[in-house]
C-alpha cells in the first residue's frame, strides 16, 4: 500500500468514527454506530499494518500482541457486570493513557524520527512528546485511582491534603522548569532525566487530583478522564504527524469535555471546583450554621413493603427515580419486574433519570436497559419534571441529593441551585433508603419530613422483592 | 397502669356509626391501651361483639358499666346529658362536641372535671392534622353517599350509552359547593359517567374540580370567597344576585343537583329557590346535604325525601349512617391517629400536651377548665421564597442539555475572541507550516466532535463513553508504526529492543481497549430495547 492509499484509508476511518458517534444520538441507530466504529478501526489498523511504515518483520510481533490484548479485552467485556461499567471504563481510560505514554517514550528514544528535524520543528516536536507523555500519565494514574474508588478498593471520601492547590501549583512549575531543560537537552540521554522527573510528577498529580474528588462527583471525573484520554491520543498524533490520531483524539476529547460540562451543569457546579476537589473546604461551614436554623421540621413517616405495594397498586401514574443505591443493591431486575406488573395492570410507570444519578453519565440508563426496561419509558429529568403534580406515587430508589427540595428552597444549602427531580410534588413520594443518613453532599433532606413522603427503610433489593411478592398476591 | 378506652353504643336516633372498629382496636392495643366496647355498639356498622372480642377488646354489658369503667371514652355523636352524667369524674372524652353550638354541654363537662377533645375543633390548617381530620373523612363519605342517593332516586342511567334499544344521554349533575363533600361527590358522579359541573365561591378550588373530572362553572361576578381555614364566607349582595342567576340557569339544564354549601356558625345559604325547583325537568333529583342546617334548597325537609313539582328532594341528615361501616372505619382511624399523637411514648397513657398546636386546638375542656376557644395558632412562617438566584438555573435548563445557557455577555465574548485571536496569531507567527496543517485538522475535529456529541441522547452517555474509549485506542497506530519501521540512516544507534518492547506493550494495551471497548458497547446497546 502506498502512502496515498493509507491516507485515503485514514480519511475513510475518520468519517466512520464521526458516523459512529453520530449514530449514538438514538438507541435505534446506535448499534449501527458501534459497527461503524469497528469498521473504521479495522480499516485504520489494516491500512497502517499493510502500509509503508510497517515492514514484514513486525507482523509476528503485531499479531502476537493483538491476540493477547484482544482476548483480554473480549474476556473483560463479556464478564463485566453492568453495575461495574464505571469501573471498567475507568480502567480502560488508564490503558489508553499508559499506551500514549509508551508511544511517547518510544518516539523520543527513536533517533530515526528526531534526526531529520531541526530548529522550531524540533522544539515543537519535543514539546509534543513532553505534553503527550504528561497527559498520558495523568490519565493513567488518575483513571487507576478512579477505578479504585469506583470499585470500593479506595474509600470514596475526598482526600484533602492541606495546601493542595499550592502542591499542584508547585508541581506545575517544576514540570515547566524541566520542560525547558528537556527542550534544551542535546542528546537523548540528557533529556531522559527531565522526562522521568516529569513522568513521576504527572503520575503523582493524577493520583492527587482524583483522590481529592468525592464519590458523587465521579460522573464528572470519569467523563473528564475520558476527555483526557482523547487529548492524549491527539497529542500522540501531533507527535507522529498523524492526522487520523489527531482527529480521533479531538473527537474523543471534545466528547468527554462536553460530558463533563453536562455533568457539572447537572450539579450546578463549576468544573474548576469539582477538579479542585471536594465540596469546597469553605462551603460546609456557613451551610452548617444556616442549616441549624433551617432544620427540617416534622418527622419522617416509615412505611412497610406491603403498604408500598398497596400505594403502587392504587396509583395511576408512577414515576420511579433510581439512584446509585439501586446499582449498589443490584435491584434493577426487581424494579423491572415491578414495572412490568404495574404496566400490565394499566399503570403508567415511567422512570426519571437525573443526569448525575449513579457514578458515570448514563449509568442508570444502562442498568435499566440491562434489566430490559423499555427505553421509551425511561425519561430525562427535564422531560418529566413537570409531570410530578399529576403523579400518584413517586418512588425514589437509593437516591438522595438529586431529589432534595433544599436545592430549590434553601439558598444557603450547599447544593442550592442544583436542578433536582421534584418528587415532593407527587401525591405521595416513597423514599427507599438504608437509613436516615444524609447523602453525599452531607445535606439533610427536607423531603423525608414532608407530609406526603413515606420512608421505606432497608436494602433496596430486599424491600423491592417484598413489594413484588405483595403485589403479586 | 394502662388506661382503658371505652366505646359506648351511640344513642342518637338513626346513628349507626361506632367510634372504633375491630381493626383499629388491635392498633390501639399495640399502643398499650386496653379497649372496652359496649355490647352491640358496632352491630349497625357490621361489627359484631365477637369481632371486637377477637381483636382483643373487652365487652361491657351495659352503658353504665362501660362509662364507669373507662378512663377515655371515644364517641361519635354529641354526648347527651345522661351520657355526661355517666362519665367518670376527671375522665377523658373524645368525639364531636361542637362547643359553639352547645354551651350547656360544655358547662356540664366542666363540672365533671373532665378533659374533652372535640374532634370538630381540630385546627385543620395544620397539615400535620390531616390524618386526624374526622370532618374531612366523614364529609367525604357523605359526598359519596349523596351521589348514590341521587342515583337511587333518579330514573335513568348516569352514563350515556348507545344500546340496541336506542341512545341514552348521560345525566347532568350540578354540585353546589366544592368542599370535601362536594369534591367527593364530583369524583363519584364523574366515576359513574355523568357530566359533572360544580361551583364554589372560592375560586381556588377550580383546579381541584377539574382534576376530579368536573367542570367549574363560574359566577359572573368578581369577588373572592375564601373565609380563612378553608371555609367559605358570606358573599356580597351583588355576588349573590349573579350567583342566583347562574343557579337558575343550571337548574333548567341539569338532571341532578347536589348542594353542600355551609358557612361555619350560620344557617346554610339558600341557593335553590322554589321557582328553580319548578323549572327543573320532572324526574330530576336534588340532594340537599345541608338539610340539617336549614337546607340549601327552600323546599327541603330535613331527614325526609319529598317530591315537589315532580322533583325528588332528598334531605337526609344521616348520610354517614347510611354508609356506617365505611364512616366508622375512617372515623376510628382518625381517632387512632389522634391517640398516637396523645401517646407518643406508646405506654398506654395519654398525655394532653397543651404545647402542641394540634392538641391545644382540639382540647375544649381540660381538667374541668374550659379552654375553648383556643388562641390563634402561630403558623410557622411561610417558607422563604426561593431566592431568585436559586430558582433561575432550573428555569434556564430550557430544552434538554442542547440548549446551552443564554448567550455570553458581549464583554466576555469580546475577551474570549481577543484571547483566541492572540493565541492564533502566536501560533501563526512561530509554528512551522507542517504543524499548522495538523493544527487546522485538530481545531476542525474539535468542532466536529462538539457538534456530533451534542446530539447524543443522555440515555446513551455510558455507551458513548465506552465507544469513544474504544476509538481512542487508535493510539495503537502510533505503536504499530514503531514495531518495525523502514530502516533509516541515523546519526546515533537505535535502541531497537527498547522501542520494540515499548511498542508491543503499547499494542497490547490498546487492543485490550479496542476489542473490550467495542464488545462491551455492543453488549450494552443490545440491551436498549423498546
Amino acid at each position: 500500500m502506498s502512502f496515498s492509499l493509507v491516507t485515503v484509508a485514514y480519511i475513510a476511518a475518520t468519517i466512520l468514527f464521526i458516523l459512529s458517534l453520530g449514530g449514538l444520538s438514538h438507541p435505534e441507530t446506535s448499534r449501527r454506530g458501534n459497527l461503524y466504529g469497528i469498521i473504521g478501526m479495522t480499516i485504520a489498523v489494516l491500512a497502517t499494518v499493510l502500509g509503508p511504515q510497517v515492514t514484514a518483520h513486525g507482523y509476528a510481533w503485531i499479531i502476537g500482541a493483538m491476540v493477547v490484548g484482544g482476548s483480554i479485552g473480549l474476556y473483560a467485556a463479556r464478564t463485566v457486570k453492568m453495575t461495574q461499567m464505571p469501573e471498567l471504563v475507568a480502567l480502560m481510560h488508564s490503558l489508553v493513557g499508559l499506551a500514549a505514554a509508551m508511544v511517547g517514550f518510544a518516539t523520543y528514544i527513536d533517533p530515526a524520527v528526531t534526526s531529520s528535524l531541526s530548529g522550531a520543528e524540533k522544539v515543537i516536536h519535543e514539546i509534543e512528546i513532553y505534553v503527550g507523555i504528561l497527559i498520558g500519565l495523568v490519565t493513567f494514574s488518575g483513571s487507576l485511582i478512579a477505578f479504585g474508588k469506583l470499585s470500593g478498593k479506595i474509600g470514596g471520601k475526598p482526600l484533602l491534603l492541606p495546601g493542595r492547590h499550592a502542591i499542584n501549583l508547585i508541581g506545575l512549575l517544576v514540570v515547566i522548569y524541566f520542560g525547558a531543560k528537556f527542550i534544551h537537552a542535546d542528546t537523548v540521554d540528557a533529556g531522559m532525566l527531565p522526562l522521568i522527573v516529569m513522568s513521576v510528577i504527572s503520575l503523582l498529580f493524577g493520583i492527587h487530583m482524583v483522590m481529592a474528588i468525592g464519590g458523587a462527583d465521579m460522573p464528572v471525573v470519569v467523563s473528564m478522564l475520558n476527555s483526557y484520554s482523547g487529548w492524549a491520543a491527539a497529542a500522540t498524533g501531533f507527535m507522529l504527524s498523524n492526522d487520523l490520531l489527531i482527529v480521533t483524539g479531538a473527537l474523543v476529547g471534545s466528547s468527554g469535555a462536553i460530558l463533563s460540562y453536562i455533568m457539572c451543569k447537572a450539579m450546578n457546579r463549576h468544573f474548576i471546583s469539582v477538579i479542585a476537589g471536594g465540596f469546597g473546604g469553605g462551603a460546609p461551614a456557613p451551610a452548617a450554621a444556616a442549616g441549624a436554623a433551617a432544620q427540617p421540621q416534622g418527622e419522617a413517616v416509615p412505611v412497610s413493603a406491603s403498604e408500598t405495594a398497596e400505594l403502587l397498586r392504587e396509583a395511576k401514574n408512577v414515576i420511579i427515580v433510581p439512584g446509585y443505591g439501586m446499582a449498589v443493591a443490584q435491584a434493577q431486575h426487581t424494579v423491572n419486574e415491578i414495572t412490568k406488573y404495574l404496566r400490565d395492570k394499566g399503570v403508567n410507570v415511567r422512570f426519571g433519570i437525573h443526569p448525575v444519578a449513579g457514578r458515570m453519565p448514563g449509568h442508570m440508563n444502562v442498568l435499566l436497559a440491562e434489566a430490559k426496561v423499555p427505553y421509551d419509558i425511561v425519561l430525562e429529568m427535564d422531560e418529566l419534571n413537570e409531570d410530578f403534580p399529576d403523579t400518584d406515587v413517586a418512588m425514589v430508589i437509593g437516591a438522595n441529593d438529586i431529589v432534595n427540595p433544599a436545592a430549590q428552597d434553601d439558598p444557603t444549602s450547599p447544593i442550592a441551585g442544583m436542578p433536582v427531580l421534584e418528587v415532593w410534588k407527587a401525591k405521595t413520594s416513597i423514599v427507599m433508603k438504608r437509613s436516615m443518613a444524609s447523602g453525599y453532599a452531607g445535606v439533610d433532606n427536607p423531603l423525608f419530613y414532608k407530609e406526603n413522603n413515606r420512608m421505606l427503610f432497608g436494602d433496596a433489593k430486599k424491600m423491592l422483592d417484598e413489594v413484588l411478592v405483595v403485589l403479586k398476591t | 397502669m394502662p388506661q382503658i378506652i371505652g366505646v359506648p353504643k351511640e344513642t342518637a336516633a338513626g346513628e349507626k356509626r361506632v367510634a372504633t372498629v375491630p381493626e383499629v382496636v388491635e392498633k390501639l392495643i399495640k399502643l398499650g391501651f386496653k379497649v372496652m366496647v359496649q355490647s352491640g355498639a358496632g352491630d349497625a356498622a357490621n361489627c359484631s361483639d365477637d369481632t371486637y372480642r377477637a381483636a382483643g377488646a373487652e365487652i361491657a354489658a351495659s352503658a353504665a358499666q362501660l362509662w364507669s369503667g373507662s378512663d377515655i371514652v371515644f364517641k361519635v355523636g354529641v354526648p347527651t346529658a345522661e351520657e355526661v352524667g355517666l362519665l367518670r369524674e376527671g375522665g377523658t372524652l373524645i368525639g364531636f362536641i361542637w362547643p359553639a353550638q352547645n354551651p350547656e354541654l360544655m358547662q356540664q363537662l366542666a363540672a365533671k372535671k373532665a378533659t374533652v377533645l372535640a374532634i370538630d375543633s381540630l385546627p385543620r390548617v395544620l397539615s400535620r392534622a390531616q390524618k386526624m381530620d374526622a370532618l374531612t373523612s366523614q364529609a367525604g363519605v357523605a359526598g359519596y353517599r349523596a351521589v348514590i342517593e341521587a342515583a337511587n332516586a333518579f330514573g335513568r342511567f348516569f352514563n350515556g350509552q348507545i344500546t340496541a334499544a336506542g341512545k341514552v344521554p348521560p345525566a347532568k349533575v350540578f354540585i353546589a359547593g366544592a368542599g370535601v363533600a362536594g369534591l367527593a361527590a364530583i369524583g363519584t358522579a364523574a366515576g359513574l359517567g355523568a357530566i359533572v359541573r360544580a361551583n364554589d365561591t372560592r375560586a381556588e378550588v377550580a383546579d381541584q374540580v377539574v382534576s376530579l373530572g368536573g367542570e367549574f362553572v363560574k359566577v359572573d361576578y368578581e369577588e373572592e370567597g375564601s373565609g380563612g381555614g378553608g371555609y367559605a364566607k358570606v358573599m356580597s349582595e351583588g355576588f349573590q344576585k349573579a350567583q342566583r342567576e347562574m343557579y337558575a340557569k343550571q337548574a333548567k339544564e341539569v338532571d341532578i343537583i347536589i348542594t353542600t354549601a355551609l358557612i361555619p356558625g350560620k344557617p346554610a345559604p339558600r341557593l335553590i329557590t322554589a321557582e328553580m325547583v319548578q323549572s327543573m325537568r320532572p324526574g330530576s333529583v336534588i340532594v340537599d346535604m345541608a338539610a340539617e342546617r336549614g337546607g340549601n334548597c327552600e323546599l327541603t325537609e330535613a331527614g325526609k325525601t319529598v317530591v315537589k313539582h315532580g322533583v325528588t328532594i332528598v334531605g337526609y341528615t344521616d348520610l354517614n349512617s347510611r354508609l356506617a361501616k365505611q364512616s366508622s372505619t375512617l372515623y376510628a382511624t382518625n381517632l387512632f391517629r389522634l391517640t398516637e399523637e396523645l401517646c407518643k411514648t406508646k405506654d398506654g397513657v395519654i398525655n394532653v400536651n397543651m404545647e402542641d398546636d394540634a392538641i391545644r386546638g382540639l382540647t375544649v375542656v381540660k381538667e374541668g377548665g374550659i379552654t375553648w376557644p383556643p388562641p390563634p395558632i402561630k403558623m410557622p412562617a411561610a417558607p422563604p421564597k426561593p431566592a431568585a438566584a436559586a430558582a433561575k438555573p432550573a428555569e434556564k435548563k430550557g430544552h434538554g442539555h442542547g440548549g446551552s445557557s443564554e448567550p455570553m455577555p458581549a464583554q466576555t465574548l469580546a475577551i474570549v475572541f481577543g484571547l483566541g485571536a492572540l493565541a492564533f496569531w502566536f501560533v501563526g507567527a512561530y509554528a512551522p507550516p507542517a504543524f499548522l496543517n495538523h493544527f487546522t485538522v485538530f481545531v476542525l475535529a474539535c468542532f466536529v466532535g462538539y457538534m456530533v456529541v451534542w446530539n447524543v441522547t443522555p440515555a446513551l452517555h455510558t455507551p458513548l463513553m465506552s465507544v469513544t474509549n474504544a476509538i481512542s485506542s487508535i493510539i495503537c497506530i502510533g505503536a504499530l508504526v514503531q514495531v518495525a519501521p523502514l530502516p533509516v540512516e541515523t546519526a546515533g544507534t537505535r535502541p531497537a529492543a527498547w522501542i520494540l518492547g515499548l511498542a508491543v506493550f503499547g499494542i497490547v494495551l490498546t487492543t485490550i481497549n479496542m476489542f473490550g471497548g467495542f464488545a462491551v458497547t455492543r453488549r450494552m446497546l443490545d440491551m436498549f430495547r423498546k
